[in-house]
């Protein structure tokens, strides 16, 4: 079923009976030409794409929860591609190109909305890293912008120019940058695989990999065992779990990042704003929540809720950024598990078991590399080989020295 | 206007009438109401209008858990949106207005959406808006957003204060309704530290709502009696309109007290305290909150729920109605019969879902067994109701109750799921509870008096014995078990009217069933398909309804269905109430440095350098740019001296037998060997072999250095050396101690330095060259006996010493170092200045230390000895680390020497096209030398010490300019370093 | 979180800075003949146990101890804290002790 204004029209002349269900729900094959374990959005787009650009349709998404129930369930649904770093940056931009003509390409409104991503500097160090930084986005297609003092009060007159701990002095701005309806996203890969004959699996928890002479032939799941040519890892958040039973170790820790969003407000923030004295971003939904978040809680958890220093941390970046949130209440808290990688990129390749490949190590980051990840992580299982825009997110490359360090934090994944 | 709903009884003080205003209209009420009961006794119903299809809606409950009755309380920068009237506590001169219309509540030009509603189903909006592609950013969305969101906020600073605090405390209770009296009555009796944390303004919970008697009295004077007591106790503390809104790890609590929110203006008080509370023990005692039934037009202003409607009548005095129908499925709903008609409202009908007879008598009421309600009529306030068996009454007010659910949000705050209970026909809390806490009374499901006053005595004398405390029962007072089977009943199929789930949000059983059928079954896929339970009240009436017929419609029993996870907080918390006292000025710490108040004399620009705040240039009388006062310091420091205020640079005393092992260990270069008397530059790599800091090290003694860190790794580097020391290499005897603070610290720097220096440094210290040469240190005296430490180190280039004094002499030696400095015309200078001076003399600072460089990138690479053991030596060998074509840091000189290079550019090699395949590195620091008079630049380029001479691009196309730069060496200025040595 | 500081006593978390994983301690001999890969796995591998995790956590607004705290990274809770100097000198005099127990 097509999804548009006129069905729409149509459903609601005829007492919305005709809606079909946006997906099956398949009891699993006993094999497949590729699994994907992980329906989060990573996992669904690489179904997604696999089928509807590589040709695989073979392929089964394998879902402990529910469809999405991965951190595309639960984030701030930033969209933007203003990296540094010749390993990212190409990346990103593919991936804001594929969020430009994503609804229209798998029919589904994901609202994606290109509002402006704006990242605040406070120092004369930072702006010339922005600047250092804009200039890799243009190297690499990408629209970025360095803005001064002035600049900034034009866009956002309700920052706190006159009496701020530290000053903002200027701000680079990515004007393709903005959000999306995060599970829009989810739901609209679904439902693309699916018409593809993707089965999506929801409630079937991958409990082991059948390896036999370091090849990886099929995973044992509760809903039985299913066997593949490929099998997909794409689990951020549980990365090390999934891959413990596959016997690997990998450079990455599991921390908790909260997020945040107010009750309902009309319109008062446009786009998206970051902090550069504090670690605090904030958008407005289109349903008129805040919603922001700031830095991880910092310390490894797999519980999916945070505590309360992180919480006030965040809060006191906003009423230093913009003080007319005060009022504003806070709603709802939330806490998700992320991979969180030793250079703080993440990592798209195969393993050194045949047949058993990786995607993880997002960071906080994964929400805005949703297409791109999808693609590139099917361009690799397609062809066996790295799509050119992710040729540098392997799980060698600390070996060989070659980090992705956006930050230059160096080897301790919370400070990334 | 008179209060014309007004009737007798009620906690409300008579004595004391306020004035409000809603709307526009000047009103009445009196202290002790809420708004929202002050609103009804003005016979004003309809408050709101509905998110979605903006739909009339009036007040719906009596507590937090109101879904409609929101309102935009005070005015100006003061203004608050989507305040609950059914908590906002009266007070002189409140004012309030309706919210999320556009025209007027009455005639709101945007109700349109409510005619349009069968196109607006359960997740419309991810169906369309998608064509043309360009139409989503500027026609659909636009109209999405400006319909979006309820209230407004002002957009001006939050003029209120805030604070926060911390309390301990053996047993927290949360809630003071009958359980949570009786639990902190039995444990403070105990003895045991007790807070008792109670929302509402009037302590009591439903004992203020209900006609319940206890020990034969009733239940108000009761609940006095105890307050007494509990207040006559030194070890309880009593905490009034405090929400504990979150439960955190390890017994922490999260509370909001509302100081000032009952009072006109906070008056210099903090308006909010948000308070961290620490308990070894925690007493759930947050009662029960009751639901709705879905069913035709079920959400017009005068249906509300049955609890509500006779709380407001017994609590506040007042009748919702004139004619009064119940619809309920349990015995609870007749309650709201009895006691209205107790008090002379008029009752019309009851109507109860279950058949059998009718547990009570209600003089004049059609009394409807087995019955319900199949629709509702009304434009702005309910007239009538239509029954299953096709009756229609007349009434001005409904009171519905689906029975009770239990409060068990802060038992799931920690991912614990709730149990289902069958007896009641709800949720209770599981058995995952957060450490240290227990549940009693109705939070419980114990949803009667008598066994909340039991399970609070029990759960308060538990919680003391647990800790080792003596706690007897006390004597439970005597009350009643009130009758409150329940027979669970949902939704009214055969309603062909919408019948509401979620008021605010406006979800229909229908959407519900949208959703099941088109695949979204998880309830967590249902709620974000359909937004139940995501309105400013998460659902708290809302959610068991939802989940009530999505099981329904699947065929499964609730708890099958599951349940979506209850987070923090329990109810909305502003902002700025998390983020207190820290905003403005005060978001974080400032550091000053002793010489901080002499530098503001001299009308110093200040910089802020981490938290710390630096004189980044003295500007004199006449000059009008930053840069005339920076070239003037940088002339005058070159050619005479300078002063430059270099306290925030991190100091680490070392000492031990070991020290000089243990730094060569930290440091990638040797140490072991450094004489007394000397220092040494140090450089410092992280365990993956990147540049963590450099910074130098001077040897006092054979036992004893002192270190000097970046300003900004001055931390870092001691965590980091305290982490080898405690953690690697725990046998080596060495002491750490930062000593950043205790040392004021100053740069002099220029041709007269030494001279200048022998004017104030004791005369039996020799400091000339031959004595006190390049790189040499010592303990010194100065200005007759003050002790000090002496560096012959240079940051500038200069002939250059840094001299240390304890802190408390820093404010005195600057101002000796001026007076001496007089007759050289020194100058202060300041980080600006500085930081020219190093770029002339090509030293790396925090935009080449940016920890994606490596020593070798840094033209340091042989600096790594390879003879010890050092943090980050072998990984600084790995072979991408080691490129033949990988960057070295290089200086740029522009070939048009008029032009200024920029910080940020990207080299391209000549002729190629500006892109990533053929970008060779980026310009790092630039600044203009007026020692040289032209700008100058550090960058790293690839190969970038094999290529000087060559003529490279610097493209900044973010800045729309690209300009030649020759590569040259990094050491601008006196290459050959005779100047230091001087 | 509040975490039991053997010197201290019950200290919040927040006053603590967090490292990571306590196999930080066990850094490998810069001579071994593999000891580029011994480095690469110290510095980059974790365990990131769901479970019961020993990790380092530095008092910085306290003593300055290091410290190795025993917690549940699925609960959160916390069965155990030593000082870390503790436990490096016990691993020197005896390298098999990992400090693990069972």
């Amino acid at each position: 079923m097509r999804y548009s204004g006129l069905r729409v029209l149509w459903e609601g002349l005829t007492g919305n009976k005709g809606w079909q269900p946006a997906w099956r729900e398949p009891e699993p094959k006993k094999s497949y030409d590729v699994i994907v374990i992980g329906g989060g959005g990573h996992g669904l787009a690489t179904a997604y794409y696999l089928s509807n650009k590589f040709g695989i349709t073979n392929v089964a998404v394998l879902e402990k929860g529910w469809l999405g129930s991965g951190n595309i369930g639960r984030n701030t649904t930033i969209i933007r591609s203003n990296y540094l770093l010749p390993g990212n940056e190409p990346f990103y931009e593919l991936s804001m190109k594929l969020w430009e003509g994503l609804e229209q390409d798998f029919n589904y409104n994901a609202m994606v909305s290109q509002r402006g991503v704006l990242n605040l500097c406070h120092t004369d160090a930072q702006r010339d890293a922005f600047a250092r930084r804009g200039n890799s986005m243009r190297l690499s297609g990408a629209d970025s912008e360095l803005l001064d003092q002035d600049g900034v009060r034009a866009l956002y007159p309700f920052l706190d120019f006159d009496n701020a701990r530290f000053p903002i002095k200027g701000g680079l701005l990515q004007k393709r940058g903005g959000s999306a309806r995060h599970d829009g996203v989810a739901w609209g890969y679904a439902r693309g695989a699916d018409l593809r004959g993707v089965d999506i699996i929801q409630n079937c928890e991958v409990t082991g990999f059948h390896i036999e002479n370091g090849v990886c032939k099929g995973v044992e799941t509760t809903k039985g065992a299913i066997s593949a040519k490929k099998i997909a890892v794409c689990v951020a958040g549980s990365s090390g779990r999934v891959m413990a039973q596959a016997g690997m170790r990998l450079p990455i820790e599991s921390h908790v990042l909260q997020a945040f969003v107010s009750e309902g407000l009309k319109p008062i923030i446009p786009g998206v704003i970051t902090f550069g004295a504090g670690h605090f971003y904030i958008s407005q939904s289109d349903k008129g929540g805040l919603v922001f978040g700031g830095d991880i809680d910092g310390y490894n958890s797999y519980a999916q809720r945070g505590n309360l220093p992180v919480v006030e941390d965040v809060c006191e970046s906003g009423m230093a950024l913009m003080p007319m949130i005060g009022r504003a209440r806070l709603l709802r808290m939330w806490g998700g598990v992320m991979d969180m990688s030793m250079d703080g990129s993440p990592f798209i390749d195969k393993t050194h078991i045949d047949g058993l490949y990786f995607n993880g190590g997002w960071c906080y980051g994964g929400f805005k590399a949703t297409p791109a990840s999808g693609y590139c992580y099917a361009h690799l299982l397609a062809k066996d080989e790295p799509h050119p825009v992710a040729t540098e997110m392997r799980l060698d490359r600390f070996k060989r020295g070659h980090m992705i360090d956006e930050k230059g934090a160096g080897a301790q994944p919370n400070l990334h | 206007m008179s209060q014309r709903m007004r009737i007798n009884g009620g906690i409300v003080d008579r004595s004391k009438p306020l004035s409000f205003e809603f709307d526009g209209k000047q009103l009445q009420g009196f202290a002790g109401d809420t708004l929202a009961s002050a609103l009804l006794a003005n016979d004003i119903r309809f408050v709101g209008r509905s998110f979605k299809y903006h739909r009339p809606r009036g007040i719906f409950t009596a507590g937090p858990e109101e879904p409609n009755a929101l309102v935009q309380l005070r005015r100006g920068p003061y203004q608050e949106p989507n305040t609950r009237a059914t908590v906002a506590e009266l007070y002189d001169g409140l004012h309030a207005a309706s919210q999320n219309y556009r025209g007027s509540l009455n005639f709101d030009l945007m109700a349109v959406n409510d005619l349009f509603a069968p196109f607006l189903s359960a997740g419309f909006y991810y169906k369309t808006f998608m064509w043309p592609q360009a139409f989503w950013e500027k026609v659909y969305e636009p109209a999405i957003r400006a319909s979006a969101g309820l209230g407004r906020l002002s957009g001006k600073d939050d003029p209120d204060i805030y604070d926060k605090g911390f309390l301990h405390c053996d047993i927290l209770v949360i809630g003071a309704g009958p359980a949570g009296l009786m639990a902190a009555l039995t444990a403070g009796r105990s003895g045991a530290r007790v807070i008792l944390a109670d929302e509402d303004f009037a302590p009591g919970g439903r004992l203020n709502a209900e006609t319940h008697e206890i020990n034969g009295g009733d239940a108000q004077g009761w609940t006095a009696s105890v307050l007494s007591e509990l207040k006559s106790l030194p070890n309880v503390r009593l905490m009034k309109r405090t929400t504990v809104y979150g439960a955190y790890d390890h017994g922490v609590y999260g509370a909001l007290e509302k100081s000032t929110d009952h009072l006109p203006m906070s008056g210099g008080k903090p308006r909010q305290i948000l308070w961290r509370i620490y308990s070894k023990r925690a007493v759930l005692c947050a009662g029960a909150t009751e639901r709705s039934i879905a069913f035709g037009n079920n959400d017009r202003p005068g249906v509300m729920l049955a609890g509500a409607v006779r709380a407001y009548a017994n609590r506040w005095g007042v009748a919702p109605g004139r004619n009064v129908a119940i619809f309920t499925n349990n015995d609870d709903g007749w309650r709201t019969a009895t006691d209205l008609a107790a008090k002379g409202v008029s009752i019309a009908a009851v109507i109860d879902t279950r058949s059998g007879a009718a547990p009570a008598d209600v003089a004049g009421a059609t009394i409807a067994m087995g019955a319900s309600i199949v629709d509702t009529k009304g434009r702005k306030g309910i007239s009538a109701v239509t029954l299953s068996n096709g009756t229609t009454v007349p009434v001005d007010c409904l009171a519905v109750s689906g029975g009770w659910s239990p409060n068990v949000h802060l038992t799931c705050h920690q991912r614990g799921r709730p149990d289902w209970a069958d007896e009641i026909a709800a949720f209770v809390p599981g058995k995952d509870l957060p450490v240290g806490m227990s549940v009693a009374g109705a939070a419980k499901g114990a949803l009667t008096l008598a066994a909340c006053l039991q399970e609070g005595a029990k759960a308060g004398a538990q919680a003391a014995q647990d800790l080792g405390l003596t706690a007897s029962m006390a004597e439970i007072p005597e009350a009643s078990d009130e009758a409150s089977a329940i027979t669970p009943f949902w939704h009214v199929t055969e309603s062909k009217g919408r019948a509401w789930i979620d008021l605010q949000n406006d979800v229909t059983a229908k959407d519900v069933q949208l959703a099941k059928r088109e695949g979204y079954r998880s309830v967590e896929l249902l709620k974000r398909y359909t937004t139940l339970g995501m309105a400013t009240d998460q659902g708290k009436t809302a959610n068991v309804l939802g989940l009530a017929v999505l099981a329904e419609a699947s065929g499964k029993s609730i708890p099958e269905t599951g349940t979506t996870i209850f987070r923090p907080p329990y109810t909305p918390v502003p902002i700025a109430a998390f983020a207190g006292r820290s905003r403005g000025k005060d978001f974080r710490p400032t550091r000053l440095t002793p010489g901080h108040e002499w530098a503001a004399e001299q009308g110093a620009v200040f910089v802020e350098a981490g938290m710390w705040l630096r004189g980044q240039w003295f500007p004199k009388p006449g000059e009008t740019h930053w840069r005339e006062s920076v070239d003037r310091e940088v002339l005058a420091t070159r050619k005479s001296v300078g002063i430059c205020d270099v306290t925030t640079l991190g100091k680490i005393d070392v000492q031990g037998r070991d020290a000089a092992e243990f730094l060569n260990k930290v440091y990638a270069n040797g140490f072991a060997k450094l004489p007394v008397g000397k220092v040494r530059y140090g450089l410092m790599l992280r365990e993956d072999g990147m540049v963590m800091d450099d910074g130098t090290t001077a040897r006092l003694s054979e036992n004893h250095f002192v270190m000097t860190t970046t300003t900004a790794n001055a931390v870092g580097v001691f965590r980091h050396m305290e982490f080898c020391r405690q953690c690697l290499w725990p046998d080596l005897d060495v002491h750490l101690i930062s000593a950043t603070e205790q040392f004021a610290q100053y740069a002099v720097a220029g041709p007269n330095a030494r001279k200048l220096l022998q004017k104030i440094v004791d005369p039996e210290f020799d400091i000339s060259n031959d004595a006190f040469p390049f790189m040499g240190c010592g303990e010194i005296t100065v200005c007759g006996g003050t002790p000090a430490r002496l560096f012959r180190i240079s940051f500038s280039g200069e002939l250059a010493y840094e001299i240390a004094v304890p802190s408390r002499y820093g404010d005195g030696l600057i101002r000796a170092l001026m007076a001496a400095g007089e007759e050289f015309d020194a100058v202060p200078y300041g980080t600006e200045a500085l930081s020219v001076m190093r770029i002339e003399k090509g030293h790396p600072a925090g935009n080449e230390l940016n920890g994606q460089t490596t020593a070798r990138d840094m033209g340091m690479g042989r600096m790594v000895s390879k003879k010890k053991d050092s943090i980050g030596s072998i990984l600084s060998e790995r072979p991408e680390l080691n490129r033949e074509d990988g960057l070295a840091l290089v200086g740029f000189r522009p070939v048009d020497r008029a032009r200024q290079l920029k910080s940020g550019a990207h080299f391209i090699p000549k002729g190629k096209t500006p892109s990533l395949e053929n970008d060779e590195g980026w310009m790092t620091s630039v600044a203009y030398s007026p020692t040289l008079g032209h700008s100058i630049g550090l960058g790293f380029i690839k190969r970038g010490s094999d290529r000087l001479g060559e003529t490279i691009v610097a493209a900044d196309p973010i800045r729309g300019e690209s300009i030649e730069v020759e590569i040259v060496s990094p050491h601008f200025f006196d290459p050959e370093g005779e100047r230091v040595r001087a | 979180m509040i975490i039991n500081h053997p010197l201290l006593g019950p200290r919040d978390a927040a006053e603590f800075y967090y490292l990571g994983d306590a196999s930080l301690l066990d850094r490998p001999d810069w001579q071994a003949p593999d000891a580029a890969d011994k480095f690469y796995e110290y510095q980059y591998l974790r365990d990131n146990a769901a479970g019961e995790h020993r990790e380092l956590w530095y008092h910085e607004q306290g003593d300055r101890s290091w410290l190795i705290v025993t917690r549940d990274t699925l609960t959160h809770d916390i069965t155990k804290v030593e000082l870390a100097h503790d436990v490096a000198l016990a691993k020197q005099a005896d390298p098999a002790n990992t400090g693990r127990e069972g």
